[in-house]
This record gives C-alpha cells, sequence and structure tokens, in this order.
C-alpha cells in the first residue's frame, strides 16, 4: 500500500507528518476512538497498570545502571554506594526493587482477570500466549536482576536456580557449566546477568508491543465474556478508559510509595544484605515471593528431574490453556460448577505460595503436594472434561441488555435502545 | 484530536455559537482539564527530578573535595602535576628570573589582562598553583618539567592546538581565549597547601 495518508488532522504541523507517517491517525484510532466494551470493572486496569510498570523499571534501571558495576569484586559495593553516595540513589533502587514485586502483583491480577473471565478463549488465544511468554520473559528479568547485587541470597539464589538445569539427562552438567562461564557462579556469570538483564526488558517492550497489536485485532474481553453485538456495547478508549485506568496509575503509585517510603525491604530477605560468600550457604534459601509457588512445586516432587519438569510444566500448562478449557463460555459468572473450583485453583496457588516459604518438612510436604496434585488437575482434567458436563447459566442477550434493560428500570422508565453509537 | 470532539466533551455541546458573552468557549470542563494536566506535568516532574539528579557528582565524589600536597621536594624550576577531583593540577616552583618575567608584563599585552600579584598568594610568588586544563578544549598543556617545550613564553604549551602559556599560567599566544584557571587553595605552612 504506497501512497500519502490522508489525514484529517487540522493542525498543519501534525497533518504535515500525518500525510507521511499516520502514526497520529493510528494512535487516535487505537487509543481514541478505540471501540472498548462498556462493561470494564476494575480488574481491566492490570494491562495498562503492568504497561506503567514496565516503564517504571525501564527508567529506573537505565539510571541504576550508570552506577552499578557487574565485576564480582564490587558489584556488592556499587550497590551500597548507589544507597549511600549517588542523589536519590536510595529511592531509585527502592523503586526498582519494590518495583518489581510490584510488577509481579500487577500481572498475576491480570493473568487471575484472564483466568476467571475466560480471556484466553477463541479467538485470543494468541494473545494470551503472548501473554504468558511476557510471563517467562519476566520471571527471567526479574532472577537476573536479583543476582546482580551479589549478596549471599543473590549467589545461592543463582546457583540452585541455574543447577535445576543440571537435571537435564547426559548434557545438563555442561549446559550448567555453560550458562556459568566457569564452573561455579562466578564474575563470568555476573557479567553475563547484567547484560541479559538489561536486554530483555526490551525484548518484553517488543513482545507486549505484539500483545497488543493482537489485542487491538480481537478487540478487548470484558466481564459478561460474550462478544460485542453493536456499537452500543462500547465507548471510546479516550476519555472514558484513559480516565478509568489513571484512577488505578493513581492508586498503584500510592502502593508502591508506600512500600518505597515506608517499608521498602518489605519483601527483601535481610541475607542479601551480606556479600556474596562462595564457601557458605545461608541457612534458609528462599526465593523472592512471586517465585515460592513455583519453588514449592519444584520441592514437592521428590524426584529431581521431575520436579523441574514440573515446575516448567506449571508454566506449560498455561500456554495450552486455550485447547485445554473446552467450554465455549468465557465469564465465570455463567459457569458455576467452573466458579467454584477456580476458586480452588486461587486458594492452592496460595497454599504453594505459603509451602515455598517455609521448610518442607511435616504438614508442610503435604500440604505441598496436594495443592500441586491440584494445579494439574485442574488444568489437565478438570478443565477438559468439565466443559462437555457443566450446564453454563444463560448468557445476556448483548452487553447493553444486562446495563440498560436488564430489569425494570426505577422510577419506571422505560429503557430505549441507544440510537446513536 | 478533531473527530472525537463529539465523545471528549460532551458538554462542550452548544457552547461554540455566539450569545454566551465572555469566557466563550471556555467550559468547567477546559478548566478541570487544565488543572489535571498541570498536576500530571508536576507530578511527572517530580518523578523525573530524582533521576535526573542522580546523574550529578554523588556524595562520595563531592567528598573528595580537598587534597594536600608537599611542596619541599620540588626543585626551583619543575613543576608536578597532582590530581584534584580528576583534574590535573599543576603545582610550579618558579625561579626568580621567571617570576621576574610574568610580574614585568604590561597588562596590555595580555589577551586576557590578569596582573601575576593577583594569580599567586602573598609571600609565595615563587609558587604557581593552575588547574592544568587548557581553556582552548580541555587539552594538558606540556611545560613542567624543564625539558617540556614551554613556549615562546617560558610557561606551559599545549600540543593540541599551540596555544602558550607564560611563567604565570596567563595566555599570551591563541587559540586559548583564556588564562589557565587557579584553583582554590591556601598555604597551611611554608612546605605545604591544601587544595580545595
Amino acid at each position: 500500500m504506497v501512497g500519502l495518508h490522508k489525514s484529517e488532522f487540522k493542525n498543519p504541523v501534525i497533518n504535515w507528518i500525518d500525510t507521511r507517517m499516520p502514526v497520529f491517525t493510528m494512535m487516535q484510532k487505537e487509543y481514541g476512538s478505540f471501540p472498548t466494551p462498556k462493561n470494564f470493572n476494575y480488574f481491566w486496569n492490570f494491562g495498562a497498570l503492568a504497561m506503567v510498570n514496565l516503564v517504571l523499571m525501564i527508567a529506573t534501571g537505565v539510571f541504576l545502571a550508570m552506577n552499578y558495576a557487574p565485576n564480582s569484586a564490587i558489584a556488592f559495593d556499587s550497590v551500597e554506594h548507589i544507597m549511600r553516595d549517588v542523589n536519590w540513589g536510595w529511592l531509585i533502587r527502592y523503586a526498582h526493587m519494590n518495583g518489581a514485586s510490584m510488577f509481579f502483583i500487577v500481572v498475576y491480577v491480570h493473568l487471575f482477570r484472564g483466568l476467571y473471565y475466560g480471556s484466553y478463549k477463541t479467538p485470543r488465544e494468541l494473545l494470551w500466549m503472548l501473554g504468558v511468554v511476557i510471563l517467562l520473559l519476566m520471571m527471567a528479568t526479574a532472577f537476573m536482576g536479583y543476582v546482580l547485587p551479589w549478596g549471599q541470597m543473590s549467589y545461592w539464589g543463582a546457583t540452585v536456580i541455574t543447577n535445576l538445569f543440571s537435571a537435564i539427562p547426559l548434557v545438563g552438567k555442561s549446559i550448567v557449566t555453560w550458562l556459568w562461564g566457569g564452573f561455579a557462579v562466578g564474575n563470568p556469570t555476573l557479567n553475563r546477568f547484567f547484560s541479559l538483564h538489561y536486554l530483555l526488558p526490551f525484548v518484553i517492550v517488543g513482545v507486549v508491543f505484539l500483545h497488543v497489536v493482537a489485542l487491538h485485532i480481537t478487540g478487548s474481553n470484558n466481564p459478561l465474556g460474550i462478544e460485542v453485538k453493536s456499537p452500543q456495547d462500547t465507548i471510546p478508549f479516550h476519555p472514558y478508559y484513559t480516565i478509568k485506568d489513571s484512577v488505578g496509575i493513581c492508586v498503584f503509585f500510592i502502593v508502591l510509595a508506600a512500600l518505597v517510603f515506608f517499608a521498602p525491604n518489605f519483601f527483601a530477605s535481610p541475607d542479601n544484605y551480606i556479600p556474596a560468600n562462595p564457601l557458605q550457604t545461608p541457612a534458609e534459601i528462599v526465593p523472592e515471593w512471586y517465585f515460592l509457588p513455583f519453588y514449592a512445586i519444584l520441592r514437592s516432587v521428590p524426584n529431581k528431574l521431575g520436579g523441574v519438569v514440573m515446575m516448567f510444566g506449571a508454566i506449560a500448562v498455561l500456554f495450552v490453556l486455550p485447547w485445554l478449557d473446552t467450554s465455549p463460555v468465557r465469564s465465570a459468572r455463567f459457569r458455576p460448577i467452573y466458579r467454584q473450583l477456580f476458586w480452588l485453583l486461587v486458594v492452592s496457588v496460595f497454599a504453594l505460595g505459603a509451602v515455598g516459604a517455609h521448610r518442607p518438612q511435616g504438614i508442610w510436604v503435604v500440604i505441598g503436594r496436594l495443592a500441586t496434585l491440584y494445579y494439574f488437575l485442574h488444568f489437565l482434567v478438570i478443565l477438559p472434561i468439565l466443559g462437555k458436563l457443566e450446564r453454563p447459566l444463560p448468557l445476556p442477550e448483548s452487553i447493553s441488555r444486562p446495563v440498560l434493560g436488564g430489569g425494570p428500570m426505577p422510577g419506571g422508565s422505560t429503557a430505549k435502545p441507544m440510537e446513536k453509537a | 484530536m478533531a473527530d472525537t470532539a463529539a465523545h471528549s466533551s460532551p458538554s462542550g455541546a452548544g457552547h461554540s455559537h455566539a450569545g454566551h458573552g465572555p469566557g466563550d468557549g471556555a467550559t468547567k470542563r477546559d478548566f478541570l482539564k487544565m488543572v489535571a494536566g498541570a498536576g500530571a506535568l508536576v507530578g511527572a516532574g517530580a518523578i523525573a527530578w530524582p533521576l535526573i539528579d542522580s546523574m550529578n557528582p554523588s556524595q562520595d565524589v563531592l567528598a573528595l573535595s580537598s587534597v594536600e600536597v608537599n611542596l619541599a621536594p620540588i626543585p626551583e624550576g619543575s613543576g608536578i602535576t597532582i590530581l584534584w577531583q580528576g583534574k590535573p593540577i599543576f603545582v610550579r616552583h618558579r625561579t626568580a628570573a621567571e617570576i621576574k618575567a610574568a610580574e614585568d608584563v604590561k597588562l596590555g599585552e595580555l589577551i586576557d589582562p590578569q596582573t601575576d600579584a593577583d594569580r599567586v598568594k602573598p609571600g609565595h610568588a615563587q609558587w604557581i598553583v593552575l588547574i592544568g586544563i587548557c581553556t582552548h578544549l580541555g587539552c594538558i598543556p606540556l611545560g613542567n618539567k624543564p625539558t617540556d617545550p614551554r613556549g615562546e613564553w617560558g610557561g606551559w604549551f599545549c600540543p593540541c592546538h599551540g596555544s602558550q602559556y607564560d611563567t604565570s599560567g596567563r595566555v599570551r599566544h591563541g587559540p586559548a581565549p583564556l588564562n589557565l584557571y587557579l584553583p582554590p587553595y591556601a598555604f597551611e605552612n611554608d612546605t605545604k597547601i591544601k587544595i580545595g
């Protein structure tokens, strides 16, 4: 498609640019007048929040990298230098550190939303899978970022996680040596982790772009999980959802500020303020909270390779979820049995989180195994069968119906369909 | 955003016609938009400032703001270079002839007129302390060692673009526009100075 764009913008400068490169028209179409289901609840804030969070992480990270030294001899000191000497260094580091936790909270709620309202179902399978890719990239980025301060938890976390790959038969050992660039976690490991920790966020930006492209082809899902039937079901993205997202963004920053200013080490392990010591493992190795459920799955399986496979499998099932769930009804609102089992899944994930934070002894082992079992049972057995057995509640005719004419209107006014989109 | 006007300011409809008196077209919504926009701008600035300021010299760099120099080992006619705040500082022990040459110059002859007395501490005319950075484009001039090229005026010679300085560190030949800068310093005793 060659040829100048016929721009409708009145401002001569914008018009001139838009004629040659219609980015303004595109932004107007995708973020201005973009037709969006009008029944979003606040769970639909979390995509925008994740975007804001990603920008926050990249911005603070770029400035941290200006003062951080990725060398095992001085990495720990350079972080302390940031905390004590660099102007506002403490603020930037605490924002980055707590921003990582906020990022996982936001993304996990985003994922919860997708699971509850069936956002992964056709035609949004690819959109969902791109989201799972983003989650994996985030986990890799967060893990490598946690290694950079070169404290005890950094060092031993890196050792434990990279050693997971030694479970691979035959080539496991060689792969681990290759990951380390040596025969233990050391300076070469730190150097490459820093390089990749800087690179991956920009890969995430790229996949987020694809995620948004896919979203703008299928359009957003909504709490009712039914398709948009007519323009009456939608409102333009701006100003309605720019404003609704702004409310969420304000709350997001309030929570982040509360963490940064009043409890900056709430999510942090005190052991990571001890410089890395290759000769002494801390008494208790605990990953960052956002990895705890996966860590619990790893430890629940009494077989090295099995545990590693199950841990990665916990993410892999999400990847194929669109084909595991056989029910054509999206929103859990209309799936009475799924809704209860969904909450059971949520409980089992939280239980796994608690198990991951405790020593694998006694009751914790039992809980860990039961929760792991249910996690996989839910995705691999229940969802394929339930779709065929469950009798969903009747779906509303359209998004507008339950909003405008779902019942008798107060004051006896009759609900007329809107005449204009 | 002409095509979203209908959506973005529903209350603005009807305000574009004449007959509304002063402030025609300006609505309460316009005011709220401006207040919200200004608030967002202040917030963005407040978030940006710590990031920008983090690029300024950090506290440990600022703490390295003074050094002490022992003058005793510097022979007459020679100078040393020391590092202060990452910059080279020339400390030169001038001979009587060099001092006289510096003092006898008529101010009219100078590119950047300044007397020699203004460039040394009273009673310590044999010591000249300069920031050893050419005022042209930041190279380090030669001339501390007696064997260095010192230029026509016996002071310093910049190898980059040929600027020449006299024994008081004043520029005598371009392209440098200004005399070599003086660092803040004080004599602690006759053989010791503190720079910074």
